[in-house]
């Protein structure tokens, strides 16, 4: 048996770390803000006030909540086995450590002991037994599904031990079962309810305003800095805006209007701070069929989009460019913007070499909501530069899922792509776009059997370099992550990873 | 009808619950959830069937029953609109009648433009006004939400709708007022009210004993109408407010094609309207004898 312990230290040293960083990147960003004065006293029974646009739908993951409830609940109600942290790292949270064994097929978990559920039942291995196959049962809707779907057994050798048996290696188990979930196995109607194990329970869910969360008085780890959160759902941005103006809540969870920002940025009362999202923006096409299965073509389109200039115009001097799909906060991050950087004279050679010389006519299927429409006209501009003409049909959300989605039925269409870590789409050749290239799809797989971390990482970065020389889509940017709040609070998570906000730090200063 | 219309929307409602990730099984496990598997006929009759038992059957997205939530909704919607109806009511009677009988001076006919200009303007700029004015410069009323507690915390539900009830009475008192100007022009012209000066009563007095009675027939059945329009109405100013009422319920239920929200709310709307529209005939026929006489069939 090896060993493999993932941090040395425990969960609470992660959050003091965490803690940390999060302090130094507010307090590097924020060089004009007043917001870090230490003089005055903290209020440790302040409730915190979370605006956002994103209620869950119900509150269980896997029956389609969306990424509300990950905001809402992950790390702040529900915890996992291990925790992804706001910078980008996997580490154990009820778990205590594992032993992985020589064929990489067995972890054996030993978890956190005097842990208790909100209703007062302790934690015991059948409960993780039963978490994690909510998640891979049948009619379970959860994205996470598919890459738990090597896990052959789960067994329970004692109360405090959980062994899981794969079919295959899999070197991403630990991040994985970061998104599940341990809840109490005599928990019922999760839709609607909570029974978990975080420093926050449930108190109450107002559908279509708001949701409460108290502290919980026997967490089993450090209490939260703040006397509970309140989330207050909107569906206006400028209603969000205004209530942040009016003080009717003291933060706001991802800033989605550049426009509002103004009005913010200018103000000793309010702190705005940027952090590193994992939301991609991307022109994908239907890699399957004429002309964009030929590289030569989508590298012609890539250079023939000013990607700078678009985010310049969309978000001022917020956001980063990205050159593929894998944005800084992955591990196997490589700074690619240089492969078909905007030149379009090139763009015109290589199209012509692909046997367009006179350019050719396609549609993108464009998402109702922004930014979509606008970033369809600069592309329908800058792809008239060089003789490609675009038709924009603006589609729904649903009809998104069902056309594009579902049924594959697409030239082009504009998509955001939120989460961490999901290079692993490009190595599955029945995804929507449809890129096929057998050597990305064999690292792909060959990463998750790694038996290391480096391995992993070395192999992916190969295939995030092969898939930008191919151009297998067009990435156009990575949105910024913004926060803004009032300055009497500090403590939030600012990269707010795959639509997670862990509130249990926030500090609000007494007024 | 309704039924029809909203599955000829394009778009799938298992999508609501998918993210993109899901394989196939995950698909069609979702389209079971919500019955979308199912052909169309059947779909249908399950709805008929469900509605005769007043089952507005569960949410799709949210999965609970649609009844539960309109119930908790309305506690909002009802409030606003009965709020908003009758401060119209106290504005646009009084001013009305001033506008009709005193069309010839300078008030009265300022009046009446400023109601023809609150005709004009859409009901959700008028909501971002007060906004801006109210909540963002004055800090008197919250701009939006409702608490979280709704009406067990009575005084801030009732700031928090404070600003929704002015906008819709703002916009709705401008329109009524022009009904009660025009009904009270009519009686001002009749001959009952010239027989009733003749015989000793002052004008106030003659205008009130009789004009009032009279000029408030056909004035019931416009409230009526936009008592319903207001309930309707709710939709935008919920929208702008961030209220948790019915509107937003129904925006939200098409956004994400879940049908048995839709219908649901749809439902009550209709019943709503219907229910509204019969009290204005009841009450049109206690204020108005002659109708009364009518309905008893006696000749």
């Amino acid at each position: 048996m090896t060993d493999y312990p993932l941090s040395s230290s425990p969960a609470r040293t992660g959050r003091i770390l965490r803690r940390l960083l999060a302090a130094t990147a507010v307090a590097g960003m924020l060089a004009a803000s007043p917001a870090l004065a230490q003089d005055a006293a903290i209020d440790a029974d302040a409730v915190i006030r979370i605006g956002s646009l994103y209620e869950p739908q119900n509150l269980d993951n896997t029956a389609g909540a969306g990424q509300g409830i990950s905001e809402a609940f992950n790390g702040n109600v529900y915890e996992a086995l291990f925790q992804l942290t706001d910078s980008g790292d996997v580490v154990e949270n009820l778990a205590t450590g594992y032993e992985i064994s020589e064929d990489g097929l067995t972890y054996t978990i030993t978890l956190q002991p005097g842990v208790t559920f909100h209703s007062g039942d302790p934690l015991t291995s059948a409960d993780v037994k039963f978490s994690i196959e909510r998640v891979t049962a049948e009619t379970s809707q959860s994205s996470r599904r598919n890459s738990l779907a090597n896990i052959e057994s789960i067994e329970t050798p004692d109360d405090e031990t959980v062994v899981i048996t794969l079919a295959t290696r899999s070197i991403s188990l630990p991040y994985n079962l970061s998104y599940v979930w341990i809840v109490n196995d005599a928990a019922t109607e999760l839709t609607a309810n909570a029974d978990g194990t975080g420093p926050y329970r449930l108190d109450a869910w107002r559908r279509g305003s708001s949701l409460s969360l108290t502290p919980f008085e026997n967490y089993w780890g450090e209490a939260p800095s703040n006397g509970g959160v309140v989330f207050q759902y909107f569906t206006d941005a400028t209603a969000l805006n205004n209530a942040l103006l009016t003080n009717a809540v003291d933060i706001i969870t991802a800033v989605q209007s550049p426009d509002s920002l103004a009005q913010f940025l200018d103000n000793p009362d309010f702190t705005v701070t940027e952090g590193q999202s994992t939301t991609k923006l991307l022109l994908a096409y239907n890699d399957r069929i004429e002309p964009f299965n030929n590289v030569t073509v989508r590298k012609a389109l890539a250079r023939a989009v000013n990607d700078e200039q678009l985010l310049q115009s969309i978000w001022g001097e917020y956001g980063t460019l990205i050159g593929s799909f894998v944005p800084p906060t992955d591990p196997w991050y490589v700074d690619l913007v240089d492969v078909d950087a905007y030149d379009p004279e090139s763009a015109r050679e290589l199209l012509a070499e692909a046997g367009y010389p006179d350019g050719f006519s396609f549609t993108i299927d464009t998402p109702n909501y922004d930014p979509h429409p606008i970033v369809a006209q600069f592309l329908q501009n800058a792809l008239a530069e060089v003789g490609v003409t675009v038709d924009i049909n603006i589609i729904t959300a649903n009809e998104w899922y069902t056309k594009i989605y579902q049924a594959q039925d697409f030239e082009a269409t504009l998509q955001e792509h939120v989460n961490h870590r999901d290079i692993v789409f490009y190595g599955n050749p029945n995804f929507y776009w449809g890129y096929d290239n057998p050597d990305v799809t064999r690292l792909i797989q060959e990463a998750e059997q790694s038996a290391t971390v480096e391995e992993q990482t070395e192999k992916l970065a190969e295939a995030n370099r092969i898939i930008a020389e191919d151009a297998a889509s067009n990435w156009l940017y990575l949105y910024p992550q913004i926060v803004v709040s009032t300055a009497s609070v500090s403590g939030y998570p600012i990269n707010g990873l795959n639509s997670q906000f862990y509130a249990y730090d926030i500090e609000k200063r007494a007024e | 009808m309704l039924f029809v219309l909203l599955r000829l929307l394009p778009g799938d409602p298992a999508s609501a619950l998918i993210s993109v990730g899901a394989d196939a099984s995950q698909i069609e496990a979702a389209r079971e959830a919500v019955g979308s598997n199912l052909p169309l006929a059947q779909q249908f009759v399950r709805f008929v069937s469900d509605l005769a038992r007043f089952d507005l059957g569960n949410s799709f997205v949210s999965r609970v029953p649609v009844l539960d939530e309109i119930s908790a909704r309305l506690t909002i919607t009802i409030p606003l609109t009965l709020f908003a109806f009758l401060l119209s009511i106290v504005i646009a009677v009084p001013l009305g009648i001033i506008a009709a009988v005193r069309a010839d001076r300078w008030y009265g006919a300022a009046i009446s433009t400023v109601s023809q200009l609150g005709i004009a303007i859409p009901v959700f700029w008028v909501g971002i006004l007060l906004v801006s004015a109210f909540a963002i410069n004055l800090r008197l009323f919250p701009s939006g939400g409702f608490p979280l507690r709704g009406w067990a915390d009575a005084g801030e539900a009732l700031r928090a709708l404070a600003l929704p009830v002015l906008t819709i009475a703002i916009v709705m008192s401008a329109s009524l007022l022009r009904y009660v100007r025009a009904a009270t022009q009519d009686v001002l012209g009749s001959d009952y009210l010239r027989t009733a000066r003749a015989l000793g009563a002052s004008f106030p007095e003659a205008l009130i004993r009789h004009g009032i009675r009279n000029g408030s027939v056909p004035v019931i059945s416009i409230l009526g109408i936009e008592l319903a329009t207001t309930f309707l109405g709710a939709v935008v100013v919920e929208r702008v407010f961030a209220l948790p009422g019915l509107g937003s319920m129904l925006l939200l239920g098409i956004e994400q094609r879940d049908y048995p929200n839709v219908q649901g709310v749809l439902f009550i709307s209709t019943l709503f309207v219907l229910l509204v529209g019969f009290a204005a005939d009841l009450v049109q026929r206690l204020v108005d004898p002659r109708l009364r006489d009518r309905m008893g069939g006696r000749p």
